[in-house]
């Protein structure tokens, strides 16, 4: 692979990242021309007060200053202050980030069972393990997720009471080790499942269509051909080739699984960053929403690059050009 | 009659009009073989009727909260109440009417918003090329890697809270999908011989662009306008239910958001979540099935597989 696809591909992505910053700044300085106002509506503040907050906020002086000002904080991992209990934004994400790599990590893990079976799918186009699994994607497709969630949780843990109503652990536990391991498990096993089964649909019907399009290729009547068994055939030949869609895909489809957990996590009251961006939403605490927003367009970006690179790797055509 | 003979009384005007006749009967034609597609659009009808008789057949007063003061709260379904009540002795059935209007309305509108968008940057994209092309295209990849959701919810977050808002953010998430498909038509369409030739006989940009780009990627942005309603009612309910939708109005989205306000959800109370989500489930469903027919008959790349 050239050396020069992978530093086109990073100037891509850096190029992103100051647009999204641009982006940020412009929204919540901007559009909104008076965050304070909006963020103190309704709560009849004295104009000294309001001036005070202002000049905390780094909201006096011309727009170009107080972009410079927002630059400059950037470069040196500040912020702002979250207006709940006025806490560093990035400590507040930062103690949010574990539990909602953990989430997301299992969802996603769950949700490519779904290449398995498109592959599967694909190969065996029409059949009836084809047709119930494309109906079934279809189907989870059209709910929300959050509304899967809230479906699971008023079945099996409202109902039936198989799983805790929500948290990360159970409340006031002290459990270490093993038992802490489990208790975190057995409350992230609803959430999960819900944001999986969101997206595995998503992932069958990439992987379905990218083994349709090999269908046709010579190379697999010639291994045919050798005498090589159907299954032999399928994964030695089509899978290897039908992967590259998939690999895009999973970069994009990590974008959507983190907006989705913005509204599973608040129903299972996961206290990661879908929860905290769902308070500060609420609130609203935009200090804490611009932050939150930098920070998941920042994961999707890279997770974008490190599939573009991934994709130049397995299809050496793509890096040539 | 022979052709030659029909060719001079008819003008180029008729003979257009009369070819997209035509190709509009046999597309009804392919789509009517397809059960499923037809079921969808019953279902579809069905739900478009019922958010336009609304108004009345029910009075929006009767659930307004100066009403409702006398009325059970958080009953299940009974005999008065089809569907129950919320927790302010509001009618779940009435909510659930009532948010038909405004899910759809959000639905067609955003779309419509996301396709105008799409289809002038797309336009413009393939058929000035050169810088423009590079420029427009760099900001459709920026809006691309961008996550979706998230922009969508700073962008409401920001905005005052409205039906109008909820329409322009999912238009200004959604329109980059359109501008690239679009833009790949353009692109080749522009090569064809009688793009050549209108240009050799003197045509205008604006003409070729008109009369002769923009009609053969109608059907293409029509199939891709269909499959795009689903995702701005999805996006509708996701952000109505985190409390960014239209306050004054009820939604599909929002009644959730209430049920999960009033924690339904542990209480047991389904009636209220369950409703609204399948209203939901069904017209997305519907929308995505007619979608893929539709894409299937007018996209020949699809129909050949």
């Amino acid at each position: 692979m050239r050396a020069g696809f992978v530093i086109r591909k990073c100037i891509g992505a850096i190029s992103t990242l100051a647009f999204v910053v641009v982006f940020n700044f412009f929204l919540f300085r901007i559009v909104n021309r008076d965050p304070v106002n909006s963020m103190f509506r309704g709560r009849n503040l004295k104009p000294e007060k309001l001036a005070e907050l202002r000049r905390k906020f780094n909201l006096d002086g011309s727009k170009w200053d107080q972009f410079v000002a927002y630059l400059r904080q950037l470069l040196h991992g500040d912020l702002g202050y979250s207006l709940k209990g006025f806490r560093p934004v990035a400590t507040v994400i930062g103690e949010t980030l574990w539990p909602t790599v953990l989430l997301v990590g299992t969802s996603t893990f769950l949700a490519m069972i779904g290449i398995t079976i498109g592959y599967r799918a694909g190969w065996r186009r029409g059949s009836k393990f084809d047709t119930t699994a494309t109906s079934l994607s279809m189907l989870t497709y059209s709910m929300p997720e959050f509304w899967i969630g809230m479906v699971f949780l008023g079945l099996f843990s409202a109902k039936l009471g198989w799983f805790p109503v929500g948290g990360l652990e159970d409340p006031g536990s002290h459990a270490t080790g093993l038992t802490k391991w489990l208790d975190q498990l057995h409350h992230m096993l609803l959430p999960a499942t819900v944001l999986g089964l969101a997206y595995v649909g998503e992932y069958m019907i990439v992987a379905r269509s990218a083994m349709i399009e090999t269908l046709n290729e010579d190379y697999l009547q010639l291994a045919r051909a050798k005498g090589m068994r159907d299954d032999e055939v399928r994964r030695r030949h089509a899978v290897p080739n039908a992967r590259l869609p998939v690999v895009s895909l999973s970069a994009i489809n990590f974008g959507f699984i983190f907006g989705g957990a913005i509204a599973v996590e608040s129903i299972f009251s996961w206290p990661g960053i879908g929860q905290a961006t769902y308070l500060a939403v609420r609130g609203p605490d935009l200090p804490m929403l611009q932050g939150l927003f930098l920070l998941i367009s920042a994961g999707v970006i890279l997770a974008n690059l490190v599939a573009d690179v991934l994709y130049g790797k397995l299809d050496p055509r793509v890096a040539g050009r | 009659m022979s052709v030659e003979a029909d060719l001079p009384l008819a003008s180029p005007r008729s003979i257009r009009w009369s070819r997209r006749r035509a190709s509009l009967a046999e597309t009804g034609r392919r789509i009517r073989k397809d059960r499923l597609a037809v079921i969808a659009l019953l279902v579809l009808i069905g739900f478009v009727l019922l958010a336009i008789i609304t108004p009345w057949i029910t009075d929006r007063a009767d659930f307004n909260a100066i009403n409702t003061g006398n009325n059970p709260t958080n009953q299940p379904p009974n005999g008065d109440y089809l569907l129950g009540t919320d927790r302010y002795g509001r009618s779940v059935a009435l909510q659930l009417m009532w948010g038909a209007r405004v899910s759809l309305f959000v639905g067609f509108v955003a779309t419509v918003l996301t396709i105008v968008i799409g289809v002038l940057i797309g336009l413009a994209a393939g058929f000035f090329g050169g810088w423009i092309d590079a420029l427009l295209m760099r900001i459709t990849d920026w809006f691309l890697v961008i996550p979706f959701l998230p922009t969508a919810i700073v962008l409401a977050a920001v905005l005052e809270r409205s039906l109008w808002t909820v329409v322009l953010v999912i238009g200004i998430t959604s329109w980059p999908s359109s501008a690239r498909l679009v833009r790949s038509q353009v692109l080749s369409v522009r090569e064809r011989l009688y793009v050549d030739r209108a240009r050799a006989l003197g045509a205008g940009r604006l003409h070729i662009v008109g009369r002769h780009i923009l009609p053969n990627v109608t059907p293409l942005i029509l199939a891709s306008a269909t499959l795009a309603v689903p995702i701005s009612i999805l996006t509708e309910t996701t952000l109505s239910f985190l409390g960014l939708g239209d306050p004054t109005s009820i939604s599909w989205g929002g009644m959730l958001d209430q049920a999960q306000q009033s924690s339904a959800v542990t209480a047991g109370h389904w009636w209220y979540y369950l409703p609204p989500g399948i209203a939901i489930m069904l017209v997305v469903l519907a929308f995505t099935i007619f979608g893929r027919a539709l894409e299937e008959v007018l996209d020949p790349r699809l129909r050949a597989r």
